[in-house]
Order: structure tokens, then sequence, then C-alpha cells
């Protein structure tokens, strides 16, 4: 977004970018920048705890028989039968999948996008000095690594009998979250995510306040870049559905330890009422991880079509319609649960309306690249992969909208196969190409584009082999959460397994691109204006209009917004 | 649409008469209810209309990455609004979704509304989910003293060492002790519950899957057009041994199902041996006629 006569260079030779000392700059705080990056750096680490699970939960599904898990299980327990460790081990693979799910959504793509992107660039692209609230952004994230802590014990201590963690899988459902797990693992989780649900609520407020009240004059609410956009709407989202999903933890806590029966039949209660609260919240949530991405995508299609983004309000305003119908379609997720017919074919309708924003954001990103003059560098590598893998990850999705279907597909891996297309390659998609569209601003150091993108083609491939087969064995009827499965079954997850170490191998070469930028330290780029741009004139948003990295505080005079800016 | 999936269709069930999940398989398996068949055309017709939009949306893609890369195309142009196409791919998204919605609801309607029989035809089950097998109540045989009759359907193997490996008879976690036994062509009602977790009773070729739920029960029906063994798997994560709680139903001819029922209500061993010998002579016929 050009602007007057701001002037980036007062910035660069600022005599006011005083940081204070690291214990001070990085544990107190209250910098947007600075958070951000913690956000970042937590998700990183958060995310490789769930990666491993991944990988052990490939590893166990390789071929058919329980093996490999049970060299992680009974240690010290001497004269452990096989059969023993067998049995652990089924417990052990149920904990892998719930903490895998819990850790990835949680852990990883809510903080590294919302709280770290969304940290970094809100206030940058709206032309504030800082987020609204600072010391609440400090909470914010400071809650984070806590209640990782308590989700992490709780995976140390007993859930279910003398098995360790809780194996109920990332929804929770009772009776199996209550009386099916006496141990003080569940609780310890349901800790973790109240405190998980408080910092992102926190988080949503400041953003919501920031993007309101803060946005630099002459910057109306249609003349919002659309990530802006979309992190408003994503923190609404956060703000409607955390407080019911809080509440539903709460009545398990009840549940579990006060004697109370809001989920037990023997007391009055209903099982299903707690599907319905959580799947209120759950719904909204699978919205929260893609939105922001959204908006990465759409500035990155537009910066290096060099052109502006086609149908600018249609964009925010089909996130914004996404966001609404996402609140009233969550018991497409319960079709088997025993609902009325009218109420299904409700659900139906509602869930394949979705569709049509969906449709028009696909379309709008290929009319951005259409008669442009498209430069395939590495974030837009990762954004044309995820336009494709999304609308595959999509179509399935109306697919499973249709009860009818859904009654053979319902929990089978053709559900793994559809949410991970549109998560896993979906939204960590929309991650890696906002991490290497913004490295050199946030970091200040180029990165080697040949490395960066050997690891778009591994992970390319590598997600494909994972998650194609399992549409096959979803139609062929395997169930999602087995640790075990008929042999007939074994080839596509053998294939699958095989995609796994390609993932893998792509995200050692993300960590060669890293260690590669921190060692060569390659000066960013500064444009002919003086402007750590690196990209060009396309790239319009503020953010391009500062040095790489930005100082320490930014728009001590704040930008101006000419009334005749295109989007 | 509707005879491209009747086309391929025909073409898929030209493929053998299994009931239960085959190596390498791409697709659903072979139907065996009335239910499933119309929910195997529905899949075929959703799979052409999103294989049509997923190549549309690449072949866009692939011009766009082909005609408009910077080498290809020096000069960008400027536009960023186009109202006309954007009411097209508003509208026609719209049209599709209409079309899949008649044909969802048409489906959804049929599998959940029972069919007009006389309700003294109708076999009624009940399938209680436990951790972790199945037992299955017929609700129609009721002794002197007011008990339905039951029994436990327990799985053959458990994932532990030492278990018998799998056979085409009693495949790996899939095969149990006493199946369920119901004849062909009769509807049956099953209802399903539960006393301690959430179980949820599926059977692929049939296409049906209810949850098992605590505190309620969930009314499914089904009619089989087929003799055969069909499978199925407990289909909600329910603890430990979720994954060992296979389904399995024997579908015979109405005078094997009584001849059956007459002996288990005496002796469930009794029954199962008169089972498996039905079975050995269906299996031969089946390979003969192979």
């Amino acid at each position: 977004m050009p602007m007057d006569a701001v002037t980036p260079h007062d910035a660069l030779h600022d005599d006011h970018d005083h940081k204070p000392g690291f214990f001070a700059r990085w544990f107190f705080s209250t910098n947007h920048k600075d958070i951000g990056t913690l956000y970042l750096i937590a998700a990183l680490i958060f995310g490789l705890v769930g990666t491993a699970l991944s990988g052990l939960i490939r590893w166990e599904l390789a071929e058919p028989g329980i093996g490999p898990l049970t060299y992680f299980v009974l240690w010290g327990v001497e004269g452990a039968t096989m059969d023993a460790k067998i049995e652990a081990a089924k417990h052990f693979y149920n904990v892998a999948i719930t903490y895998h799910g819990l850790i990835m959504i949680f852990f990883m793509v809510m903080p590294a996008l919302i709280g770290g992107f969304g940290n970094w660039f809100v206030p940058l692209m709206i032309g504030a000095p800082d987020m609204a609230f600072p010391r609440m952004n400090n909470i914010s994230f400071w809650l984070l690594p806590f209640s990782f802590l308590l989700a992490f014990i709780s995976l140390l201590v007993p859930g279910q009998g003398a098995e360790n963690g809780f194996g109920g899988g990332w929804v929770l459902y009772p009776p199996l979250s209550t009386s099916g797990h006496d141990g003080p693992s569940m609780d310890l989780l349901i800790l973790s995510l109240h405190v998980a649900g408080i910092s992102s609520i926190l988080g949503a407020i400041n953003f919501i306040v920031t993007i309101l009240n803060m946005r630099a004059p002459g910057m109306t609410i249609h003349k919002m870049p659309l990530f802006v956009w979309a992190m408003l709407i994503t923190a609404f989202l956060l703000v409607l559905s955390l407080p019911v999903l809080a509440g539903a933890l709460t009545m398990l806590l009840t549940d579990r330890n006060f004697g109370t029966t809001f989920f037990a039949p023997s007391g009055g209660g209903d099982p299903v009422m707690f599907q319905h609260l959580f799947w209120f919240f759950g719904h909204p949530e699978v919205y929260i991880m893609i939105l922001p991405g959204f908006g990465i995508i759409s500035h990155i299609v537009s910066t290096f079509s060099k052109k502006p983004v086609f149908g600018y309000l249609g964009m925010a305003y089909a996130m914004a319609s996404i966001g609404f119908i996402g609140f009233i379609v969550w018991a497409h997720h319960m079709y088997t649960v025993g609902m009325g017919t009218d109420l299904k074919a409700y659900f139906v309708a509602a869930t394949m309306i979705i569709a049509v924003p969906t449709g028009i954001k696909i379309f709008s990103w290929i009319a951005t690249m259409w008669e442009g003059s498209i430069d395939f560098t590495v974030p837009m590598l990762w954004a044309v992969g995820f336009i494709f893998l999304f609308t595959v990850g999509g179509v399935t999705g109306v697919v499973l909208a249709n009860a009818g279907i859904d009654h053979a597909l319902h929990d089978t891996y053709y559900v793994v196969a559809h949410f991970h297309y549109v998560l896993s390659l979906g939204a960590v998609f929309t991650l890696f190409a906002g991490w290497y569209y913004w490295f050199e601003k946030m970091f200040g150091v180029r990165y080697n584009g040949m490395l960066a993108g050997l690891q778009f083609w591994l992970m390319f491939i590598g997600a494909n082999v994972i998650f194609f087969p399992q549409h096959f064995l979803g139609l062929n009827g395997m169930p999602r959460r087995y640790i075990d499965y008929p042999d007939a079954f074994a080839l596509w997850n053998m294939v699958s397994s095989i995609g796994y170490l390609i993932v893998l191998s792509s995200l050692l070469v993300f960590f060669a691109v890293l260690a590669d930028a921190i060692i060569r330290r390659r000066k960013a780029v500064v444009d002919e204006h003086g402007n750590g741009n690196p990209w060009g004139p396309y790239a319009t948003t503020l953010e391009w209009t500062l040095p790489s990295p930005p100082p320490f505080h930014q728009y001590n005079e704040l930008p101006r917004v000419k009334a005749d800016d295109h989007h | 649409m509707r005879w491209i999936a009747v086309a391929l269709m025909s073409l898929l069930s030209l493929s053998a008469h299994a009931s239960q999940p085959e190596p390498g398989a791409i697709g659903f398996q072979p139907a065996a209810t009335s239910i499933m068949e119309r929910m195997t055309n529905f899949h075929t017709l959703l799979l052409v209309i999103i294989t049509v939009i997923v190549i549309v949306v690449m072949a866009l893609l692939l011009y766009v990455i082909v005609r408009f890369n910077s080498k290809a195309n020096k000069e960008p142009s400027k536009f960023s609004h186009n109202t006309l196409i954007e009411v097209i791919w508003t509208l026609v998204p719209v049209g599709i979704l209409m079309v899949i919605a008649f044909f969802s609801f048409g489906e959804l309607y049929y599998q959940e509304t029972f069919p007009d029989v006389e309700e003294s035809e109708v076999i009624n089950v009940k399938a209680e989910g436990w951790q972790w097998n199945w037992r299955y109540y017929y609700m129609d045989v009721v002794d002197e003293e007011g008990y339905e009759m039951y029994f436990v359907s327990n799985p053959i193997h458990r994932g532990l060492e030492g278990e018998p490996a799998g056979t085409p008879d009693a495949p790996r976690n899939l095969a149990v002790d006493y199946p369920m036994v119901v004849p062909v062509d009769t509807v049956i009602r099953v209802y399903t519950g539960a006393t301690d977790v959430i179980h949820s009773w599926a059977v692929p070729a049939f296409g049906i899957k209810t949850d098992a739920v605590p505190g309620k029960l969930n009314e499914l029906w089904f009619r089989v057009n087929e003799t055969g063994v069909y499978y199925g798997q407990c289909s909600e994560l329910c603890g430990k041994d979720h994954a060992f709680m296979p389904i399995e139903i024997h579908v015979v001819t109405r005078p094997e199902y009584d001849a059956w029922l007459e002996r288990a209500q005496n002796d469930i061993d009794d029954a199962r041996q008169y089972l498996a010998g039905i079975s050995e002579t269906s299996n031969t016929q089946l390979a003969s006629a192979r």
C-alpha cells in the first residue's frame, strides 16, 4: 500500500532504537515483534514434538501388527512380557494420536499463524507502533509455554489405570474422558487447555482492539490489508468460540471430580451434549487455523503476480462469511450420533454453503495471477501449492458434508485425509509461505532460495504421498485411531509411511535453510528507496516501507494512507 | 451426470463379491444392501464432480504458470475487478451444490426412513458396545422368564502374541467367535447402545454406521441382498482395544436362520457349529461359481 512521504530512513538512524538487555527483552517483552518471534520459536519447538508423535504413529502403522510402539512402553519394568508391552502400546498409541492433534492445533499452528505472524505483522501492516495492550500481549505468550508444560506433564502421569497419558482423542469425548480415564492425566490436560484458551482469548482481544483503533490515518476498514482482515475475523472467532470450549472443559472437570453428571446418563446427563459444545468451538477452530493463512496467500499471490489482489472486497467478505457460517455447521462432525433426519438435512445444507465463499477465494487467487507477470519465488511456490492442495482438501469436504455419504466415511481414514489436506497441506503450507515471505523482514538476513525450494518440493511430494492413499483406506473402510488394521490395508499404509520419511527429509532441509541463513548472514535487500523490500514495487503493504529487520519501535511518525490507494 | 455414475458403477460391480477390505483397493467395498448401492452411486456422482473441479482448478493453475510467468509475460496487467466473472463463479458453484443437495437429501431420507413392511416380518437386534466386544440381543426371542436371547461376540485377534494367523475364513482383526446372524432379504432393525463409553457399530458393505451412546438407543435398518459373511469394525474411539472389537455378520437363508436361532436359544456353541457347516458349503459354492 503506497503512502505519503513517510520517511523510513528516519527509523534507520533512529537514536531511540534502544533495546533492553537480553533477559528483560525476551522474558519481560512487551514489544509485538519480539513477542511474535517468541511465538514462532515456541511453535517451532512444540511443532517438533507434534511431528515426532506423528512419526511414531506412521512407524507403528507402516506394517500390520503391533511392533514399534512396544519399544516405548514399560521402561524399567523388569520381566515385562511382550503381551504386556503390546497392551501398554495400545494405550500409548491412543495417547500419541491425542497429543499429536492437540499439540499441532493448540501449540503449533495457532501460535505460529496467530501469535507469530499476527503479532509481527498486524501492527506493521496497519501502521501502528505496537499492539494496543503490550503487557497483555506478554501474558498471552507466557501462558503458552506453561500450558504446554501442563500438557507435557499430563503425558507422564497415569491416565487410565497404570497407563500414562490421556488416550481419548483430541475431541475429549466423555464418558471416555470422564469415567473412562480415572487418572490425573485428563485433569492436567483440562487445565492445560484452559490456560491455552485464556492465552488465545487475551491475544484475540488484543488483535480486535488494535485493528479497530490503531489503524494509520486514512486506512479505512475497507483499505486494510487482507491479512489484517483475516486476523480480525480470526480474533472474533476465537473470542466467540473459546469460552464455549472452556465451559465444556469445566463441566468435564466437575463431572470428573465433583460428582456432577452433565455428561453422565446415570444422573440425567447426556454425552452427546458435550459433542455439541465441543464442536461449537471445534468447527470455528478449523477456520481459526486457516483464515490467517488465507490472508498470507493473498499478499504473496499479489506481490509475485505483480498485480493488485483480484476482488479485494469479495475476498474480505468471503472470509467474513466463512467465519459466520463456521458457527452454524458444527453438527456435521456428529452425523452418526443419532440426530434427527431433518436436523442432519439442515447441517448438510449449511455445510455445503461454505463451498461458495471458499470457491470465491480460490478463483480470485487464480484471477489475481491471470495476466500477471509471475515470479516463482519460494513463497510463491508454497502459495500455488497451497491453492491446489486446499482445493483437493476442499472438495473432499463437500463429499463429507453429505450425511448420506458420511454414514460410510465418518471416522474413517477418508476424514483423516480430508482434514490433513486442509491443515497439514493447507494451514502448514501457508505457514511456510509466510515464513519465507517475511523471513528477511523479520530477521534481516536472506535465506538460500535453492535450499528452500528443495524443502518445498520434498514437502509437496511427501505430504501427498502420506495423505492421498488415506482416501483409499477410508473408502475401503479403515477406521481412524486404530493401532492395528486388517491385513488388506497394508499396502496403502506402507505407502503413507514412506511419505512420512519424505516429509521428514523436507524438515531436515528446513533446518538446513535456517542454519545456513544464521551462519552466512547474507545482508537483507535494501531497495532504491532505501526500504527493506526484496520483492519489488508490488509488495505494497506497509511493512515493506521499513528496514529489515524493522527498528525496535517503528512508526514514530504515523504513516498516512492516501484516499486513492488501491488495495 | 446420472448416467455417467451408473455406467461407472456397473463397471465397478464387475469385481468380486467380496465383503471385506481388499488388498490395494481404492474404493468402497462392494455393496450388499440397497442403502450401500445407492450410496455408492451417489458417491460415484460426487467423485466425478469433484474430479472435474480439481482438474479445472489444476488446468487454470497450469495455464497461469505457463502463460503468465515473468518470462512469458513481462508486463502485468492492472485489472482487479470483473463483476461478471465474480457473479459466474458464485452462481455456478451454487448450481453444482444444488444438484448435489438434491441427490444428497434423497439418500439421507432413504437411509433414515424405515421401509414399509409388516412389523411381524422385521427382525429386531440390539447391538450393545462394551469395552471391548459387542453383545447381540435378539429382541424378538424372549424366554419364559422374559429375558431376551443374547450372546457376546468376542474378537479372535487382539494383536497379542501367539494368535492364529489371519485366514480367508477368519481374517485378522475382523473375525469374532460368535458372529451375529441374520436372514437374507429381510428388514433388520438394529438398536445400538452402550453402557461404558461411546462405541460405533459400522458395517461398510451395508453402508451403515451408528454410534452406541450410553444412555440412549439409536436405531438403524438394513436389508441384505446376498448371503455371505460381512465384516465391520468399531468406529468411535473407545479406549485401549478400540481396534479389537470387530463386527462379523453371517447372512444366511431364512430356513438356515431359523435353524440357527433354534440352536442358539439352547446352546450357542451348537449354533456356531451349525453356522460353520453353512459357511463351508457356501464357500465351495462361491469357489465353483468363480
